[in-house]
């Protein structure tokens, strides 16, 4: 008897589970049954100019697919939605007209792109390279449709492709290590990478070009941990880093990196003297090991709310091309963040004279790290 | 050499985790009940340590220790679960396994979105240090290596292989363990409930395996993500095996394992190794564990009645 009941309490706890793993994907609505008015193209209403108060802003339909980590990820699904949130809010956008769908798993993105594209939205985002083979398939299945992909490239007219001078935001970063470096009289700093290919050699390449415009004698250690989740690994190789005489690491490994910044407050809170630079996102919050002090030094911005933002301010004004859109130094696409309260002010002063000469065109900075050339 | 000392205290670190989680695998898998929900049950061990480590730094230092129990009481309220549906139900054991660990992945991300409001958990500032012990650390040799740099959770997963072997060879609950994961007949026909003795050592195997991942989550990350397990479970069972389900053994497959890993990373350090490419080394200790589990498993030592649930009928 009392078997039973256990036994429906259990299946009623499943069941229970089921029904609220669902509900944790609030947004992932069915496609919504839009007022026609809604889909009309932006051209037809050249009147846009001058709206008058009581006429309802001029309206797009904006809808983004999250990777696997969730909308809140403080990272590249979190920045690319706040990206589109500004947008919306810059031209009075109706809030029924954003919306997301959040992927559980890789299979999940195919069918929510394609949910998307039936639905006609003026703009689908995709913020992220893991999107790349999905989309490609999509965009050939849908070729009116418009897509914004985030950090990688898929060549197809109605695919605007959106990617990031890293090496140039890398070059900033190397120069705060170095001077930071310089002030407490040391000769070495490193580079943590995932994996070992293209994209994250750029990365290396810019940080050591920085270092070396401040400090050519500087060594620059590197590694890889042929992974972009493994904490444990990150720990190890930030650990024999600093083991070697590293004073500063810079890491390019996302949840890798998350090692490196726990062996690093370790390390401080045994009395040593050591830092780490963020990577896409401002990592401050994530060094903190007492109080409001952190770990982190600076970090290396990709904006990609800049990116989600311009593209869909393009999509807005019917000027929407496709193609590889660069989002470097010049249009604030790169950068460090805007409060850095480990640096000094003279050193963002001496990184903000290297970004104008670097603007300027008087300092080149390469993608290809020297260990290559 | 103090390449060496720092390859050695990496390894013990590296290996802790598995350690812990594998002997969790050995309770559960000697009193007959297959445990693959190892990954899972570390999961929700390393989601409740950290949820409490966040919520509780603030107002004591003792918040990680507190966190490690959380991680393992929280491992066995799961791992009931499992009991439930092997021994009372009768359930194929590798399913109800893999259930928990599905469960696991939804229901960890699941509470983090109600209590952080993001598919994380926030991250911790300190979680456990690492320390050198005053006076040990100048012992020549063992102090670089065992007292230097160290995590206390290191001697806490030497402490529980010496006490797993001490209970299953050495007390009268071991002997009946054991027997139940041998011959659960004939431990029945002497009046000892073979029922209990396997929820005994399923419940075991989710306090250590939630500690194994609270101990990995509160030493090696800032906070706990759906990658921070990344398939340890699943190492810490390979070890179990590879160990042939005894302590001692177990210990020296994760002492390998994380020596692997470490080594791999330290590889570039050596002349003769310079010229491998970095892959191989990314390969190696998965290489180095088939290798070593075709030399040894010469025959198979496991648990006879593991996996089939007890029929008295069959007395």
């Amino acid at each position: 008897m009392s078997k039973n009941a256990i036994k429906l309490l259990l299946v009623l706890l499943l069941a229970m589970a089921l029904v609220v793993g669902c509900a944790s994907q609030p947004a992932a609505e069915e496609p919504a049954a839009e007022e026609p008015a809604a889909e009309e193209p932006a051209a037809e209403e050249p009147a846009a100019e001058e709206p008058a108060a009581e006429e309802p802003a001029k309206q797009i339909r904006v809808g983004l697919i999250t990777d696997t980590g969730g909308i809140d990820d403080k990272s590249f699904n979190q920045g690319t939605w706040e990206g589109v949130l500004a947008f919306a809010e810059e031209y009075d956008i109706e809030d029924d007209n954003v919306k997301y769908i959040q992927s559980e798993s890789d299979a999940d993105y195919i069918p929510n792109l394609s949910t998307f594209s039936d639905d006609e939205l003026d703009l689908i985002v995709a913020p992220g390279f893991l999107f790349f083979d999905a989309l490609t398939e999509v965009a050939a299945l849908y070729p009116d449709q418009k897509y914004l992909l985030i950090d990688s490239v898929v060549e197809a007219d109605n695919v605007a492709s959106a990617v990031f001078a890293e090496h140039e935001g890398s070059f900033l970063v190397g120069i705060a290590a170095a001077l930071k470096a310089q002030e407490a009289g040391e000769d070495t700093v490193a580079f943590l990478g995932g994996m070992d290919f293209d994209l994250i050699q750029r990365f290396e390449a810019g940080f050591e070009q920085g270092v070396w415009a401040v400090d050519p004698d500087m060594t620059v250690l590197v590694d890889y941990a042929g992974s972009f989740s493994d904490s444990q690994k990150g720990q190890t190789i930030a650990s024999k880093f600093f083991d070697d005489g590293a004073y500063i690491v810079y890491h390019a490994a996302g949840g890798t990196g998350n090692g490196a910044i726990k062996e690093a407050k370790d390390r401080v809170q045994n009395g040593e003297d050591v830092w780490v630079i963020g990577v896409d996102k401002d990592q401050y919050e994530d060094g903190i090991y007492e109080g409001d002090k952190s770990v982190i030094l600076t970090s290396m911005m990709k904006r990609v709310d800049v990116a989600s933002y311009t593209v869909a301010e393009q999509v807005y004004n019917g000027e929407f091309n496709g193609g590889v859109l660069t989002f470097e130094l010049s249009n604030n696409g790169v950068n460090i963040p805007d409060v850095n309260p480990n640096l000094k002010d003279e050193w963002v002063e001496t990184i903000m004279e290297f970004k104008d000469k670097a603007l300027a065109g008087e300092i080149e900075i390469s993608m290809v790290p020297s260990r290559l050339e | 050499m103090n390449t060496f000392y720092s390859i050695m205290t990496l390894t013990l670190i590296f290996a802790a985790p598995i350690i812990v989680t594998g002997l969790g695998g050995l309770f559960s898998e000697r009193s007959g009940v297959v445990n693959i929900a190892l990954e899972g049950l570390m999961m929700i061990g390393a989601f409740s340590a950290a949820t409490v480590t966040v919520i509780l730094e603030p107002l004591t230092p003792a918040a990680p220790w507190i966190g490690l129990l959380a991680g393992a009481f929280f491992g066995a309220l799961i791992a009931l679960i499992h009991a439930y549906a092997s021994v009372d139900l009768r359930a194929d054991q590798v399913i109800s396994g893999t259930a928990i660990n599905l469960l696991a992945i939804g229901l960890t991300i699941y509470f983090a979105q109600i209590i952080f409001n993001q598919q994380r958990t926030d991250s911790f500032s300190r979680g456990l240090v690492k320390t050198t012990i005053p006076v040990l650390s100048e012992i020549p040799v063992v102090g670089p290596i065992l007292f230097t740099n160290m995590y206390l959770t290191v001697y806490l997963a030497l402490l529980i292989v010496l006490a797993t072997w001490f209970v299953v060879y050495r007390t009268t609950f071991g002997l009946r363990l054991r027997a139940c994961g041998e011959h659960p007949q004939a431990v029945d026909s002497m009046g000892v409930s073979v029922r209990k003795m396997r929820y005994y050592g399923v419940v075991l195997s989710g306090m250590l395996g939630g500690l194994g991942g609270a101990i990995m989550v509160l030493t090696q990350d800032t906070q706990y993500t759906i990658g921070t397990i990344h398939g340890t479970g699943f190492i810490a069972l390979a070890a179990l095996i590879f160990g042939k389900w005894n302590p001692w053994g177990l210990l020296g497959a994760s002492l390998f394992f994380g020596f692997s890993q470490v080594f791999g990373i330290y590889s570039n350090d050596f002349e003769i190794l310079q010229g491998l490419p970095q892959e191989f080394f990314y390969g190696l200790p998965y290489v180095l564990t088939i290798i070593a589990l075709v030399v040894f498993s010469n025959k198979s030592v496991g648990p006879k009645a593991a996996g089939e649930p007890y029929d008295v009928s069959k007395r």
